[in-house]
């Protein structure tokens, strides 16, 4: 193994002078400028959009052929990025500078294994022989701190966890001890805990290896505690740039500020209870596990499993727990789109024993938001027929009343009238769930189910949905089942939070109680990842 | 809702209309269509073009329209109660006597035998007969007319009855999974393993096979192409955020696969299309080149291609039916090249 030479004294690993990139006649990076010093973390911040990863990807030179560069220049490690040829680029992707993505789930290929694609690394960049290859695959899993790593080199991707996975991406890229690791919004995709475990991770590797990290990320969370220094983007501009310490005390620029500031803020507003509104018992719901010729049902998944909870009018009832904990299998049992188990009363009837003509009746009373705002708009409809479809279906045919009704809820929502005949993909993702909302807003319903609906969207964005889904529960007296795995958002927002681990409920009581002095230990956990508390 | 409207919808989809523009900018694919459009439309009109009966008929101040009527010789002073034989000289005789005669341009139905030839049939081309007559004397370029009309109507008919089919089991094989789409498909893989060819050959010799059955049978087979496509959208469309929002309003099994998940599947099958059809009219003249086809008689380029075969020593009724074959099948081929380009779904990402 041959070891860099460093004899040559650069401080900066990575130097980007006047950068723009451009797509056609669009330049969606102007004019950025930054360097990182060696072993430091420099934080690239903003929304969707804002030109980070495009920023990240030139570096590499990683993006398609019908980017152009009109300016500036990118220096790795001592080269000239920009001049380099194709053969003299490879050589530098994975040994002075790797990368790292966002999805775990596919940036491994599922068809191979482990051991297969982080030997492929080693033989392309430093042709070594079978056995030290496997030797130095082990010692690289046990580096990234994977267990029982030499199981694992037999393991295909599928049989690994999300932070797992990352963990592996981790280890290929610092196969060959880069000088800079560049990491695409690395913990976006993971649970609170495992982003705290891979984000440690990285940190402690930092320390061992002295590499530079070029973290990009749109949550300045993140940012305050893992980064030294910290650009921020809008639309392709670098408007303020600095050390951490000075961004997060005293930010110079309105965008930046606003970012800063955007936090969702608590807006929960007093409520009297009266009657529960909603009252589950007992809920499950258990996908059969079969097997055999004659497909036996031999046990159960239980995704959801005894669920009590009762719902309020005018209440907000958080949902917290991490992807596969259960939550929006309990939802979608809740609104008997999925078959469940346990009974569920909706003013004192029981949806459970429904048909589905009668359950029709009910539905304009219960209606459920999605999270992703690309994917629930039928892209085929125009938005009037998105939204009036609700209406159709519960009988009212006159155009009048229904286009009334229609223009009702889009003015709701904040959206203008002229809305109406447009199609969902003329919006931005914010508008979408705007959109989302008012198609479950014209029913008029008691209940609105909101299945992580800022999860897909940016902080500011986030901050205006939760703002109108707070207006709107007051204006009707709604009540919100919330769902999410932004504690955040659900201390924001909820009067009640319950906690959801494996199907099971492990802690459930006010806002107030679960965020002060949570009991059980998972919920402790759960707050302490969300707020990196346990560095400080 | 009103077909109308529906088809309001669907012409006012800016991304219907973006596919269009595609169609259009593919200049080959849209003239083909065209042009392959205008031959249909004028083929349906085959009876007014090439007929062995006059278009109109004027005699003694009355005017007779023989083609949609049948006169008797008696209303032409003739002296038999038989139906008129316009191309005989004694009734053209006592017609023009009184009268005048107006004939369409050919003056051949598919199956007029000319008697008046002056070699044996099958006969050259002639300013008579533009294409030359077959070896029944019938004028080549009339039975031409009638056999296209008659090809792409059965093409049509069949692709539009086989996509019917197989959209509805695709749709309901996908959308509803689990069982249903089990047995679904080990029912088409061993209803697939059938032998067409041979079921016809069976057919023929029990049944003189007519248009219908023809149609019949092959439709029992051709239905499952797009089985596979519609079922493989509808699959991946049941677990769409928005078709799960349709069903958190109520909406009904029948209305989210017609509102929300067929518009998905729509595409492929579009692109499908046009295959089909082509498969739909190479089958049928396959079939009456092998003398399994339509009735004897019956105008058909099949039946043509054989009559080419069987007297290599008229080219004129090789070349006719190749030419008009490869005329036929490259413009479809056209028209499927664009409309495939049309409804490429990378195009519609931009």
């Amino acid at each position: 193994m041959t070891h860099k030479n460093s004899s040559l004294v650069v401080s900066d690993v990575l130097a980007v002078n006047n950068l723009s990139v451009a797509f056609g006649h669009r330049t969606v990076v102007k004019d950025v400028s930054f360097s990182i010093e060696k072993g430091k973390t420099f934080a690239l911040v903003g929304e969707s959009g804002s030109g980070k990863s495009v920023t990240a990807l030139s570096v590499l030179q990683l993006l398609p052929d019908d980017a152009s560069y009109p300016n500036g220049s990118i220096e790795l490690d001592g080269t000239d990025v920009m001049a380099g040829s194709k053969k003299v680029m490879q050589a530098l992707r994975g040994n002075s500078a790797s990368m790292i993505f966002q999805e775990p789930m596919t940036s491994l290929n599922p068809l191979h294994t482990i051991e297969k694609q982080l030997s492929e690394v080693l033989f392309l960049h430093q042709g070594l022989n079978k056995k030290s290859t496997k030797l130095r695959c082990i010692e690289l899993l046990e580096l990234v701190a994977i267990s029982d790593p030499k199981a694992k080199l037999a393991a295909y991707p599928h049989e690994l966890s999300g932070g797992q996975r990352q963990r592996v991406m981790i280890a290929m890229a610092l196969a060959n001890e880069p000088e800079l690791l560049i990491a695409d919004e690395p913990t976006t995709a993971l649970d609170v805990t495992v982003q705290l475990q891979i984000l440690n991770l990285l940190k402690s590797l930092q320390a061992k290896l002295g590499m530079a990290i070029l973290l990009i990320t749109h949550d300045l969370n993140i940012v305050k505690h893992f980064a030294d220094d910290v650009a921020v983007m809008q639309e392709g501009k670098l408007v303020e740039s600095g050390s951490v310490v000075d961004i997060f005390s005293n930010a110079q620029h309105d965008y930046t500020k606003s970012l800063l500031n955007a936090e969702p803020e608590s807006v929960v507003t007093k409520q009297v209870r009266t009657k529960p509104l909603l009252v589950v018992n007992d809920f499950r719901v258990w996908f059969p596990l079969k097997k055999g010729l004659l497909q036996r049902t031999f046990d159960h998944v239980k995704a959801v499993d005894g669920v009590s909870l009762e719902l309020y009018q005018g209440e907000t009832l958080g949902i917290v727990g991490e992807s596969g904990s259960g939550k929006s299998t309990l939802v979608q049992g809740l609104l008997r789109l999925i078959k469940s188990e346990g009974d569920i009363f909706y003013n004192d009837c029981n949806l459970q024993n429904l048909n589905l003509t009668q359950m029709r009746e009910h539905r304009q009373s219960l209606q459920i938001v999605f999270q992703d705002p690309y994917g629930s708009l039928s892209p085929r409809m125009s938005v009037q027929q998105i939204i009036s479809e609700g209406l159709e279906v519960q009988g009212k045919h006159d155009d009048k009343e229904i286009l009334q009704a229609v223009k009702q809820s889009l003015k709701d929502v904040g959206l203008p009238d002229d809305a109406i005949q447009r199609y969902p993909h003329q919006f931005s993702g914010g508008q979408r769930q705007r959109i989302a909302i008012a198609r479950a807003l014209v029913l008029k319903p008691k209940v609105l189910i909101l299945d992580e609906p800022t999860s897909a969207l940016d902080r500011t964005v986030q901050k205006q949905i939760l703002a109108l889904l707070q207006d709107l529960q007051q204006r009707y007296q709604l009540s919100y089942i919330f769902i999410t795995h932004d504690l955040s958002v659900v201390r924001a927002v909820s009067h009640r939070v319950l906690v959801l681990k494996s199907g099971k409920i492990v802690e459930q009581g006010s806002t107030e109680e679960i965020f002060t002095a949570p009991k059980h230990a998972y919920t402790q956990n759960l707050l302490e990842a969300a707020t990196f508390a346990s560095r400080n | 809702m009103g077909w109308v409207t529906t088809w309001q919808r669907i012409k006012h989809n800016p991304m219907n209309q973006n596919r269009w523009q595609t169609f259009k900018n593919h200049k080959r694919g849209y003239w083909s269509l065209w042009l392959f459009s205008s031959l249909f439309f004028i083929s349906l009109f085959a009876e007014i073009i090439a007929n062995d009966k006059p278009l109109l008929v004027q005699y003694d101040q009355g005017y007779y329209f023989p083609i949609w009527q049948d006169y008797s010789e008696l209303t032409f002073g003739g002296e038999l109660d038989i139906p008129a034989d316009y191309r005989d000289e004694y009734i053209q005789e006592i017609i023009l006597d009184k009268g005048e005669i107006w004939w369409p341009l050919i003056p051949f139905s598919y199956d007029t035998f000319n008697y008046d030839l002056t070699e044996p049939a099958p006969s050259m081309p002639t300013l008579q007969n533009l294409l030359g007559t077959d070896d029944q004397s019938r004028d080549v370029f009339a039975r031409l007319i009638y056999g296209f009309r008659i090809s792409v109507l059965f093409a049509l008919t069949l692709t539009f009855f086989s996509s019917i089919i197989g959209i509805a089991v695709g749709a309901i094989q996908g959308y509803f999974g689990g069982r249903i789409d089990l047995f679904g498909q080990r029912f088409i893989e061993i209803w697939s393993g059938l032998p067409m060819l041979f079921l016809l050959i069976i057919l023929a010799s029990l049944v003189q096979p007519n248009f219908w059955w023809l149609l019949g049978i092959m439709l029992l087979f051709s239905w499952m192409a797009l089985v596979d496509v519609v079922r493989a959208e509808f699959l991946r469309g049941r677990n769409l955020e928005y078709v799960r929002a349709a069903k958190a309003l109520g909406q009904s099994h029948r209305a989210i696969m017609f509102k929300h998940i067929l518009p998905n599947a729509m595409v492929a099958t579009m692109t499908f299309l046009p295959f089909i059809f082509t498969g739909a009219l190479t089958t049928l003249t396959s079939l009456d080149f092998l003398g399994f086809g339509l009735e004897a008689g019956s105008p058909s380029l099949g039946e043509l291609i054989k009559q080419g075969k069987n007297n290599l020593h008229a080219p004129w009724l090789g070349i006719t039916a190749f030419i008009s074959m490869a005329i036929m099948l490259v413009l479809l081929v056209f028209i499927g090249e664009a409309a495939r380009d049309a409804f490429d779904p990378r195009k519609d990402c931009q």
